[in-house]
């Protein structure tokens, strides 16, 4: 791969960063770009998300794994300002942000995808790429009008978003609409998209899943690109082989905690992490949160499926 | 999938030519004489209204019903003399202006409006005895307008279940579901009337009707689009253009005049309490309530009952542990079509029936479900209940012409502070 | 049967103070539904303070008419902010019932009887309209050629409205190839990714509103001043309705989409009542009587809007690619 060879410099200073750090939940790093302190999501009775602090070392790619139901999206939504969290607080590059609207988080450097890909289906693939441009003079309802007040920025934008899309291999579809693409590509489009807006901090919500086993080496290959160019990579990922390969720490979640930090090489070694993905479904019969909670996440992948199925 | 609605389309074109080429029997009488007589707001019922003709010839004696309302169809148009019998108004009221006598001039084809304004007998009394009075009536006010309110709040829950389950388990805001209160309505008044069947069997007949009528809506028409994979935006849209469709197909068949059913229309009203109604209003809430708490426990305690709230809240999961979704969804749209008539029905027994009565309570509807929380059932029957009393009691402070929007601000109000209704949940996201 | 009539009628129709005014009120919805996703089933309400503004500032008040003109717009700009600050958070089909309720309480207002000596009960206000025709540019007399003719107060009428029909569909035109419509039709496919790509969704909906609104509120305006009077009634639910199959018809998220839809729909309307009555009339039809024609043709409406929707969701001149409704 060839960003293996050019990454190997950035890869070296990440894992450096963290080689002498603790295996415990919430170890402080020592640069964080996200800080996060009791944040608490409750729906009704069930305890969706409850971290106590968990920090997020700028530079790195960060691996957020769990079991079904651990509360990793939810935990996501809180971040990303798009569920309002009961209580807690997080600081990104030390601004506060709880509370801050999705728009805002965005904007602040920290863009996320989401599980199931959002591409805007009746636009082309360019106008999707566009539309991630921050600062848009065109986008003001005045200036809207005149064409002459926006068109050079417009012909800046469009010449990035044509970099990136060459880069992400979408060139050739570029005033194909969205909806047309297949759902490997979809994913790519959204990655692509969320650069446009140039941010610190780039989560993404299982980059992988649905994805077919060709195109997850190149999507691998992008991830590892955006810490190469100087971004935080936040994801949230099941499949193991995958954050083995990429990510530089890991974080796992369990029952709306976090339970356990490590490098990706020994943290499945972790007595606390096999509990959390055997131990509770071997040892002790379900509960009636966690039925609750597996419920929940089996209508979500139900819905998943349903998206997929009708999108076509 | 394209032939079934192509087949129902064509049905429902052949229905109207049928229809168009029967007999009018919903034939509007050629002209008639009516009023409506109301004190402080509210209807006064009992009254008697003696027509004769400019000559004195006898024409009719009615006494007004109800919702205060009075008619007499009269056979040539002319000039008629219309006395109202002012020993059968209430003990403390009188005629404004002294006169009850009219001399009204019926046109061809037309109905003529007559006016009695009643007012408080003898104007304001003494201050301190007009106080203790004032009290009085307003808390008599109170519960005779809580009544009427639980009455109208019953009806409107009748209908509301329908939609709301439809909404639950279909995702169709449907915006014709006040044309299916109609078609209830006139269904009865066509055996009712047409037949001259009297209006207990009427009814049992047009509920019937009206229940496989839902039934086949959805086999023939609702079903197919789902299996199309319609949008629910699409579908909402193609409801208007069905609630369209039905309501000026009501209109060419029973015509735009207001009409009433042969029996229990001019009730004498009777005394409990500080409440004054006729027997039928007292028989019919004993009615919906029996539906609604059997449609209630069906839901609750009956498989298709359970299988119909699972469906409601989660159709996949629901299909996914082997319920037949579709049986479910044939199911209510049968029950919802009967319910939503026995609505109809009920509505035209306590006011008129029209052609847009359906589309008049079309909001109030919305507005019981949406406040209870769109697609549970129960929450549509809260809903209900209180926008029937907030209509009702609401008069006490705001002219009766403008009750409906204090309901309809409290829609927007509450969906302000609690989007998800009063009984529904919060949403969980991602 | 008289052909003359029913054509001449016919081709009135197609550019008629009708066609006008709806379309106005179609641009409107285009922009809200068509581009933007939002349901507003409320449209008449804006035609209605439109025209309730004018005509109460001018009849009531006794101001002259551009001040009328302008109470009539902010009265449509202050209703969205109204509409839109409880509802824009909402999903769709909330929305579409809040804007339906707040519309059907727009309307109870303006006809109750309570507030009879400003708004004029049922009966609605007149005697509004001087200022518009003392501007008037063509001197008293008739227009056109053969059956094709118009007065000059129709003319005047008809030269306004036209002229606003094409500077709302320019705006419309070039804002929609602008970033900023690009952001609208973004809202309307996923307004959780636009939020995600820092956007205001809420503002941008906002926006949408007030703008849809106000050129709605246009064909309040020409409603108004074309029949000297306003009713509350003419500013019912169904108003909206018949817009919404106009812009259905027409195609929606197309800029010309709702002006052919109107032509189309009234054109339709006409020479189906034309035909009907004068079949009627000469005993080939006897099945129906000359009442039963009005609402028949209305019964026509629905059926076409059910059948539009199933068979041709992207309207008559619509590209099924590009469709902007969730039909399939």
């Amino acid at each position: 791969m060839h960003a293996e060879t050019t990454a190997t410099e950035r890869k070296a200073a990440a894992l450096a960063a963290f080689k002498d750090l603790a295996r415990d939940p919430g170890v402080p790093k020592p640069d964080p770009i996200l800080v996060v302190d009791n944040v608490v999501r409750r729906f009704g009775g069930l305890t969706a998300v409850e971290v106590e602090h968990v920090e997020v070392q700028r530079g790195s790619i960060t691996a957020l794994i769990g079991p079904n139901g651990a509360g990793k999206t939810t935990f996501f939504n809180q971040l990303t300002g798009f569920d309002t969290a009961d209580s807690g607080q997080w600081t990104f590059n030390g601004r506060s942000m709880n509370g801050v609207p999705a728009h805002k988080v965005a904007r602040a450097g920290m863009v996320r995808t989401f599980q199931l890909t959002k591409a805007l289906s009746k636009l082309t693939v360019l106008e999707n790429m566009r539309l991630g441009a921050q600062g848009q003079k065109g986008e003001s309802f005045w200036r809207a009008l005149l064409p002459a007040f926006w068109k050079g920025q417009e012909d800046a934008i469009t010449e990035r978003a044509d970099e990136l899309l060459t880069r992400f291999k979408l060139d050739a579809k570029r005033g194909d609409f969205a909806g047309s693409l297949s759902g490997g590509q979809r994913k790519l489009l959204e990655m692509a998209r969320a650069l446009m807006v140039e941010p610190e901090l780039v989560m993404l919500d299982e980059p992988m899943a649905g994805v077919n086993p060709a195109l997850t080496q190149s999507l691998l290959g992008h991830v590892k690109d955006l810490r190469e160019q100087g971004m935080t990579v936040l994801f949230v990922e099941h499949d193991m082989d995958m954050v083995r390969d990429i990510s530089d720490w890991v974080i796992v979640m369990a029952q709306g905690h976090v339970i356990a930090e490590g490098p990706p090489e020994t943290i499945m070694s972790d007595e606390r992490v096999i509990d959390a993905y055997l131990g509770a479904h071997h040892d002790a019969p379900l509960s009636e949160s966690e039925l609750e909670e597996q419920l929940h996440e089996a209508e979500a992948a139900l819905e998943a499926e349903i998206e997929e199925e009708t999108q076509k | 999938m394209r032939r079934a609605v192509i087949a129902f389309t064509a049905f429902l074109s052949g229905l109207v030519l049928l229809l168009l080429s029967a007999p009018a029997y919903a034939a509007a009488p050629e002209q008639s004489l009516r009023g409506t007589l109301t004190y402080q707001g509210q209807p006064v019922n009992g009254v008697k209204i003696v027509v004769t003709t400019e000559s004195g010839q006898p024409v009719a004696e009615v006494t007004s019903n109800a919702q205060g309302t009075w008619q007499v169809p009269v056979d040539k148009p002319g000039k008629y003399k219309v006395t109202l019998d002012v020993s059968t108004l209430p003990q403390d009221t009188e005629v404004r202006g002294g006169n009850n006598v009219r001399n009204p001039t019926v046109f061809e084809g037309n109905p003529a409006a007559v006016l009695f304004a009643l007012q408080a007998k003898g104007g304001a009394g003494p201050g301190g005895e007009n106080d203790t009075t004032g009290q009085s009536t307003f808390w008599d006010q109170a519960a005779q307008l809580t009544f009427e309110g639980l009455n109208l709040g019953l009806i409107i829950a009748l209908a509301a279940l329908g939609l709301s389950l439809i909404y639950g388990t279909t995702g169709l805001t449907n915006f014709a579901h006040g044309e299916l209160v109609t078609l209830g309505a006139l269904l009865a008044y066509a055996f009712n009337s047409g037949i001259g069947l009297h209006l207990i069997p009427a009814a049992l007949i047009a509920v019937i009707l009206a229940g496989g009528l839902g039934y086949a809506q959805d086999r023939f028409f609702w079903g197919q689009l789902r299996r199309r994979g319609t949008g629910i935006i699409a579908m909402m849209i193609v409801s208007i253009g069905v609630a369209i469709f039905l309501r000026y197909l009501f209109l060419i068949l029973f015509g735009g005049e207001s009409q009433s059913y042969l029996q229990y229309t001019a009730q004498p009203g009777i005394q409990i309490g500080p409440i004054s109604a006729a027997p039928k209003n007292f028989v019919a809430m004993g009615i919906e309530l029996a539906v609604l708490v059997i449609v209630g426990l069906a839901l609750m305690r009956t498989r298709t009952g359970k299988a119909a709230r699972a469906v409601a809240d989660n159709p996949a999961l629901a299909s996914s542990s082997g319920i037949n979704v579709d049986r479910v969804i044939r199911i209510i749209w049968t029950m919802g079509g009967a319910i939503a008539a026995l609505a109809g029905i009920m509505l035209g027994l306590s006011q008129n029936l029209k052609f847009t009565m359906g589309q008049d309570i079309l909001l109030l509807i919305f507005a019981g479900v949406t406040l209870g929380g769109l697609g549970t059932a129960f929450g549509a029957l809260v809903g209900s209940l209180i926008v029937g009393l907030f209509i009702q009691l609401s008069t006490l402070w705001v002219p009766p012409e403008l009750k409906s929007v204090g309901a309809l601000a409290v829609l927007i109000i509450v969906l302000l502070f609690r989007p998800q209704g009063i009984l529904g949940r919060r949403e969980r996201i991602g | 049967m008289d052909w003359i009539t029913i054509i001449s009628t016919t081709v009135k129709a197609a550019i008629g103070v009708e066609t006008v005014w709806y379309a106005l009120a179609a641009i409107g919805i285009n922009i809200h539904f068509g581009y933007t996703g939002l349901l507003n089933f409320g449209q008449s309400a804006f035609l209605a303070v439109a025209g309730y503004g004018l005509a109460v500032t001018v009849t009531v008040l006794g101001l002259p008419f551009w001040v009328g003109i302008g109470v009539g717009l902010l009265s449509a700009v202050l209703l969205a902010l109204l509409l839109g600050i409880p509802t824009l958070r909402l999903r769709a089909d909330y929305l579409a019932i809040v804007t339906i309720a707040a519309a059907e309480i727009v309307r109870l207002v303006f006809r109750s009887v309570a507030f009879k000596d400003v708004f004029g009960g049922s009966d609605g206000r007149r005697g509004f309209s001087d200022g518009f025709y003392a501007m008037n540019p063509f001197s008293p007399g008739t227009y056109g050629f053969g059956w094709l003719s118009f007065n000059e107060r129709v003319l005047w009428v008809l030269v306004v409205g036209w002229a606003l029909v094409a500077l709302s569909c320019l705006i419309v035109f070039l804002l929609m190839k602008s970033p900023w419509g690009r952001v609208l039709k973004a809202i309307r496919e996923d307004e959780d990714a636009v939020r995600a790509l820092g956007k205001n969704v809420f503002s941008y909906k906002m926006q949408s509103l007030i703008l849809g609104g106000v050129i709605g509120c246009l064909g309040g305006f020409i409603y108004g001043l074309a029949y000297a009077s306003v009713q509350p009634d003419i500013f019912g639910t169904e108003t909206t309705f018949f817009a919404y199959t106009i812009v259905i018809l027409g195609g929606a998220a197309r800029v010309f989409g709702p002006v052919v839809g109107s032509m189309i729909f009234w054109v339709l309307l006409v020479l189906v009542n034309g035909v009907l009555s004068g079949a009627v009339e000469s005993g080939l039809i006897t099945f129906m009587d000359s009442t039963q024609v009005g609402p028949f043709r209305y019964l026509l409406v629905g059926l076409g809007l059910i059948l539009l929707l199933v068979y041709r969701p992207q309207g008559v001149f619509g590209d099924k690619r590009e469709m902007a409704i969730d039909a399939r």
